[in-house]
């Protein structure tokens, strides 16, 4: 099967491609990070008692969530510069870049998803605590940094970096504005020298080997955190 | 003036009526409990103390603050009442020294030196010092609690409130904790107590206040209460939670 394989086309190519595996790894990173931040605000949000802060979030939400992402990186490369012209009033303002508006749009379409999953992870911490951090005289942010979110993100830790891993495979389509991950480095690849079984075999088994290391982290880091109980 | 007041307090769950028209008061240094058949608004009666539960009628004075009143530091009148629940609610992921550390140094603004001394010096007194670096899930449920009147000790508190102190404790660790109580009542402690305990009302409690369906039904001294409870339904509930 291997016997019209040519492995030296990826060795010659490995330079290109970890360039390219470095940009995924710090979108993603970069992403995960601000979605996680802009996520938990979010989260506490919707849990909000006050229809004003709950209902905008909300909203928020459930359209991030009802979108393509690709179709928000496109909005995000096309429509920003056009939106800075128009509020700036200078008609050869640049945009700020396929990068920082890939970076951008992927941290606000993730927030709407790590959202719901730190909303799950705050109710799951028990009413009791709450009431036990109120009657200490603790108020409502030293409540929820000392007592909640520490409890809600240890239940949350597997699923969080799970979704961090479908972040990493979502990546790959930063190829619509241009960007070139480690997806589109193998692509090019391909294309340029016509080898495409082997550089689509090899992205694939990069791809395997990273979550798969990645679930296997989870779940150890799963049994470690658990607080006895 | 009362440390505790309730005038005429009345909450509703929606439609259904938890507390009606109840009114009490504790004095400074008074053991006051509470008792009365499941279902009866005990709980929800001690969590308006300190204004863990809103009421919608009436008033809740505590050292002559108002809990209600839109111009209170709930924060601050919450600090100086401790409380401790019926499933203990220590913090699950920090050490017991830091349990009782955590408010010490966020609300009253204490140095962690002087926290944790404090703390060290409750533990001991309620004979938990070597416990001191362990987590709240590596103790007995009897240890928990006494940790979590250590906890709302060491805010130096002007009253304590206890809902169902013991009804989550095995039988053979409801006395440890219990003896810490009383030795708390003989001291003087302003305490107001949501228990079936009637060995410790007998023991240490001033006043018992019998509740059933949202109402206070009884309000005696303890000699009354279980010498000649007037009425039928704090009668028939003694009866029941005496004979075993």
């Amino acid at each position: 099967m291997f016997a019209g394989f040519d492995f030296d086309v990826i060795q010659r190519a490995l330079p290109y491609l970890w360039q390219g595996m470095l940009f995924t790894l710090g979108l993603t990173a970069l992403a995960m990070v601000g979605g996680i931040i802009l996520g938990t605000l979010l989260a506490l949000m919707r849990l909000s008692s006050f229809k004003a802060v709950s209902l905008p979030a909300s909203a928020y939400v459930n359209l991030l969530r009802s979108t393509p992402l690709i179709l928000v990186i496109f909005w995000f490369y096309f429509l920003v510069p056009i939106a800075i012209k128009q509020i700036s009033g200078d008609s050869y303002a640049q945009g700020i870049g396929p990068f920082h508006s890939a970076l951008i749009a992927f941290t606000l379409f993730e927030a709407a998803y790590y959202c719901e999953i730190i909303r799950a992870g705050i109710q799951s911490v028990p009413a009791g605590q709450v009431n036990a951090a109120y009657a200490l005289g603790l108020n409502y942010w030293q409540a929820t940094i000392q007592i909640v979110l520490p409890q809600a993100f240890r239940n949350m830790v597997p699923i969080l970096l799970t979704q961090g891993i479908i972040l990493f495979q979502d990546t790959s389509l930063v190829y619509v504005v241009g960007l070139t991950d480690f997806m589109g480095a193998a692509s090019k690849v391909a294309q340029r020298d016509g080898r495409l079984v082997e550089m689509y075999l090899f992205a694939a088994l990069v791809y395997f080997i990273f979550c798969f290391i990645g679930s296997y982290a989870v779940k150890r880091l799963q049994l470690r955190i658990t607080p006895p109980r | 003036m009362a440390m505790i007041e309730m005038k005429n307090v009345s909450k509703w769950y929606g439609s259904f009526q938890v507390l009606k028209d109840c009114t009490t008061q504790v004095e400074k240094g008074e053991v006051i409990v509470v008792c009365g058949p499941s279902g009866s608004g005990k709980s929800t009666l001690i969590k308006c103390v300190n204004g863990l539960e809103p009421i919608q009628q009436g008033e809740v004075v505590v050292n002559g603050v108002s809990v209600g009143a839109k111009t209170t530091n709930l924060p601050q009148l919450r600090a100086k009442i401790g409380m401790v629940f019926q499933n203990f609610e220590l913090f699950p992921h920090m050490s017991v020294t830091a349990n009782l550390n955590l408010a010490q140094i966020k609300v009253l603004g204490r140095s962690p030196e002087e926290a944790t001394e404090k703390s060290h010096a409750l533990l001991k007194r309620v004979g938990l010092i070597d416990q001191a670096k362990k987590f709240p899930g590596q103790l007995s449920g009897g240890q928990q609690q006494r940790v979590a009147i250590a906890r709302g000790l060491a805010m130096d508190p002007i009253a304590m409130l206890f809902d169902e102190p013991t009804s989550a404790l095995d039988p053979e660790m409801i006395n440890e904790v219990l003896d810490v109580m009383v030795e708390l009542a003989t001291e003087g402690m302003t305490m107001m107590v949501v228990s079936h305990e009637m060995g410790f009302a007998r023991k240490v409690a001033n006043r018992v206040i019998f509740m059933d369906e949202g109402e206070i039904v009884e309000d005696a001294t303890k000699d009354d209460f279980f010498g000649t409870p007037r009425s039928d339904r704090a009668q028939q509930f003694l009866s029941k939670i005496l004979h075993h």
